[in-house]
């Protein structure tokens, strides 16, 4: 099977990883389309690696799971804190804010 | 293509070299906050305040005595092409540690009360629980606020000395973290704050998730994330054609998120309002320099070799921030959700620098930034003093007659808002002149009229206010607090480097002239 399609497959997810987040309505679903996009990334790095014959793309992977495991716990922690205040999660009842 | 893997792989395993000289104002910063946490830790709670307030001080002085000394002789790319550490990048990260200093100021008030005034003392309990009234009983303070700046500050650091993409995708993130639980913590409207911070999470890991997959797919065509290699790549042709201008415009869509320009600021008013106003000057001031001096180095180094292709859509992206920022801001009625929108609108005028694509073009970039940055700083400053019933008095009709109740405040507050029109004395005269100029040398002739128009768009909505202030009756319970040293002081600084530079501006004009040569 031709590598190409490994990116055709990567842009795919991201794409649903983005109609996720502009989608769905619970912060939790919406962070998941997020993580989603990430793990898209991290594939295309790997078959470009693989493609130009290099390590660096799988490298890089790594660093991009250190770094969404990190936006992981700040995430959860923002989207806990929000629904013990209001019991729940969804972005449609977070409207104080508006014009 | 598997032994063409094995032949890639070093027989030997090779020490990278780092300049410890040439990155010692970040690690002076990274150290700081690490000790920032330690305290938190380990020290009784009535000496934290003090303790995080002098260390957080004294390491951002430390810092720029780094930069202005071991910095400044070190000059090169370290760390393996992680790190280049050249003129723009020592100014900017000048810049920004003066910024975070005398925003770190406005954090510390805390008025007559031990803990400081804009934060929760409690962020993990619920708004209004009985935890957070014991939390308050037994005087529980956030004074963890000031090793997460510190953490911030040394990710804006970064960011804009980073040459290669993954490196400036990890600062994004360090950068960017922190800042999302500071807009978190207000004490008062703390739904608000909460919510602020859930929609800047949620957006800004959107967009960071664009800028990374913007970078694999420049990966895949230069086969490299160094921004000079891609230089190469981007001047050879060589490499799949149709992942470059895809890449291009995703990795610089995550950095317009950041600077906050349209279409992409619908999280800038939602967050300037909800934050607490400390945290939302040294954010407004500090990201847009950090990310403005990301966006620079990427444009002016990377894909400097593409550049018909990006450069018509930022054009677009220029002019729409321009008169979105400008527009909007006359409707508000949000003292600062209007100075959110004014943001928009002088991030448009900073692009139309950044647009210029000449040497004037990063000068007079660099200038705007120190301009808007300490107007920015000391005016949410200001807009933490003026109360009503307890909380902020956001709304501007609770303005009215300001002038007459605080005089000294009104004033201060008057003069931030003509340098936010562009009155000449003001550094926001000179800047916007030194962006349209270098905006003419470089074709921009059209993008430069947009903004006039706009300036004069948003003169408006500042006269306004001034007006407001001076020429209307007081009404409400609006008081002005009594600023303590750190208020005063931050929002002098800010004044008097507004006035200063406005006056003379040539020495920073000079200074930032000479450090416009981006290393590759």
């Amino acid at each position: 099977m031709s590598l190409v399609n490994y990116i055709y497959l990567s842009a795919i997810l991201f794409a649903i990883g983005s109609a996720v987040v502009l989608v769905r309505r619970n912060a939790i679903v919406v962070f998941m389309g997020v993580e989603l996009m990430l793990n898209a990334t991290n594939l295309a790095f790997v078959t470009f690696a693989r493609m130009n014959g290099q390590l660096d793309g799988q490298a890089i992977a790594l660093f991009v799971m250190v770094v969404a495991a990190a936006e992981v716990v700040v995430g959860l922690a923002i989207i806990m804190s929000i629904y013990r205040a209001r019991r729940s999660a969804s972005v449609d009842d977070a409207n104080l804010l508006k014009l | 293509m598997i032994a063409s893997m094995a032949g890639a792989l070093p027989t030997e395993f090779v020490m990278t070299q780092i300049s410890y000289a040439a990155v010692l104002p970040m690690l002076l910063v990274f150290g700081g906050a690490m000790i920032g946490v330690l305290i938190e830790a380990f020290a009784p709670r009535r000496f934290r305040h003090e303790a995080q307030v002098t260390l957080t001080l004294l390491t951002l002085v430390a810092a720029l005595v780094a930069i202005a000394t071991s910095a400044r002789d070190h000059q090169g790319i370290t760390a393996a092409g992680a790190v280049v550490i050249d003129g723009p990048a020592l100014i900017f990260q000048g810049v920004i540690v003066a910024l975070a200093a005398v925003g770190v100021l406005a954090m510390a008030e805390r008025f007559t009360a031990d803990e400081a005034d804009a934060f929760t003392q409690s962020g993990a309990a619920v708004p209004g629980s009985p935890r957070e009234a014991a939390a308050v009983r037994l005087g529980a303070t956030s004074t963890e606020v000031f090793p997460l700046t510190l953490f911030a500050v040394a990710g804006m650091m970064l960011f804009p000395a980073s040459a290669d993409l993954l490196v400036m995708f990890v600062a994004l993130e360090v950068l960017s973290l922190p800042l999302y639980i500071l807009s978190g913590l207000a004490r008062r409207r703390r739904l608000l704050s909460q919510e602020a911070s859930l929609k800047y999470f949620l957006l800004g890991a959107f967009s960071s998730a664009f800028f990374l997959f913007g970078a694999a797919l420049i990966y895949g065509y230069a086969g490299s994330l160094e921004l000079s290699d891609i230089a190469t790549a981007v001047q050879n042709q060589s490499g799949m054609d149709g992942l470059l201008i895809p890449g291009v415009l995703l990795v610089v869509v995550g950095l317009l998120f950041k600077v906050g320009a349209a279409p992409f600021h619908a999280w800038t008013p939602d967050v300037y309002q909800g934050a607490p106003s400390p945290v939302t000057g040294f954010m407004a001031a500090g990201t847009k320099v950090a990310a403005f001096g990301a966006l620079l180095r990427v444009l002016y180094v990377a894909f400097e070799g593409v550049r018909w292709d990006w450069m018509p859509i930022l054009w677009g992206v220029a002019i729409l921030t321009m008169v979105v920022g400008a527009v909007l801001s006359v409707t508000q009625t949000d003292m600062k959700r209007l100075l959110a929108y004014s943001s928009i609108a002088h991030a448009g005028f900073i692009l139309v620098g950044v647009l210029a694509l000449n040497q004037k073009g990063v000068s007079s970039t660099l200038f705007y930034l120190v301009a808007y940055g300490f107007m920015t700083i000391a005016a949410f400053a200001i807009v933490a003093l003026v109360r009503s019933s307890g909380n902020e008095a956001t709304h501007l009709s609770q303005w009215a007659g300001l002038g007459k109740r605080s005089p000294i405040v009104a004033g201060v507050f008057a003069f931030l808002l003509l340098a936010f029109t562009g009155i000449p004395l003001t550094s926001g005269f000179t800047a916007k002149f030194a962006v349209f100029a270098a905006a003419v040398a470089g074709g921009g002739t059209w993008l430069v009229i947009v903004g006039i128009i706009c300036s004069g768009i948003t003169a408006f909505v500042y006269i306004r206010i001034i007006v407001l202030m001076y020429f209307s009756e007081p009404a409400g319970d609006t008081m002005v607090m009594t600023p303590t040293v750190m208020s005063t002081l931050c929002i002098s600084l800010g004044t008097l480097v507004t006035l200063w530079l406005g006056i003379i501006p040539s020495p920073l004009l000079d200074l930032a002239s000479q450090s416009t040569l981006f290393l590759r």
